[in-house]
């Protein structure tokens, strides 16, 4: 059972980041949207988290990074960066989505 | 495959409505099914017919609605959020004694079981909001 992870919240304004790093399973995806986009910044607090987490594939929205003036070789290595429909395609590749609120 | 999708958060006031929308039209555009749009909470506003934003700002209501023109959307609002909120049909009107409604006939009112149909129903839902 592989589940897609959504965060839609920064992780300097809410806990729901590090919740979802706490129990995204090897094997499992999580996406970053909206604020959530800021825990794909390269160097920040985030980074470490993304990086320790063994086994999960990260992606982060495109649209909402542009939206927030991050371009792309501001994001942590590793990260792969979607757009609408691929956040369908992960919604659909996995069994279930899990939104972190 | 069969998609569900919760919108719990408002126009204009969270993002949630703009990335439901697109996450929506993405997935019709796919070739998708979208088996429902469920708005919940402060979700229900996004089916007053009454909404009038400014002309050079999207229109989200409008937005749905043609969407479900095109699609055959099956577009949701809570009844209960909906009361709370000042959401009425014509059902809602006689109920209540209200003397207007202000939901967009591409909208319907319904309780929160067409939530858990379209859960049921679905392979996939898909939450937007807080």
């Amino acid at each position: 059972m592989s589940e897609l992870h959504t965060v839609n919240k920064s992780p300097f304004e809410k806990s729901s980041f590090d919740s979802c790093m706490e129990h995204a399973l090897e094997g499992s995806a999580v996406l970053l949207y909206e604020d959530g986009v800021y825990a794909a910044i390269k160097g920040s607090a985030a980074e470490g988290k993304v990086k320790m987490a063994q086994g999960v594939k990260f992606y982060a929205l495109g649209p909402d990074l542009r939206a927030r003036g991050l371009s792309d070789e501001r994001v942590t290595d590793g990260i792969e960066i979607v757009d609408y429909a691929g956040f369908v395609d992960l919604a659909a590749e996995h069994d279930k989505v899990v939104a972190w609120v | 495959m069969k998609f569900a999708i919760q919108v719990n958060e408002g126009p204009y006031q969270h993002q949630a409505t703009d990335s439901a929308y697109l996450f929506t039209r993405a997935a019709l555009e796919k070739g998708h099914e979208i088996f429902r749009v469920f708005f919940y909470h402060d979700g229900v506003g996004n089916g007053t017919r009454l909404t009038t934003p400014p002309q050079d700002d999207r229109h989200i209501v409008n937005r749905w609605a043609d969407l479900a023109e095109k699609h055959d959307l099956d577009l949701v609002v809570c009844v209960a959020a909906a009361q709370r909120r000042g959401m009425v049909d014509d059902g809602e009107a006689e109920r209540n004694g209200k003397d207007a409604t202000n939901i967009h006939p591409k909208f319907r009112i319904s309780g929160l079981g067409q939530l858990i149909e379209a859960a049921v129903q679905s392979d996939r839902l898909v939450v937007f909001g807080d």
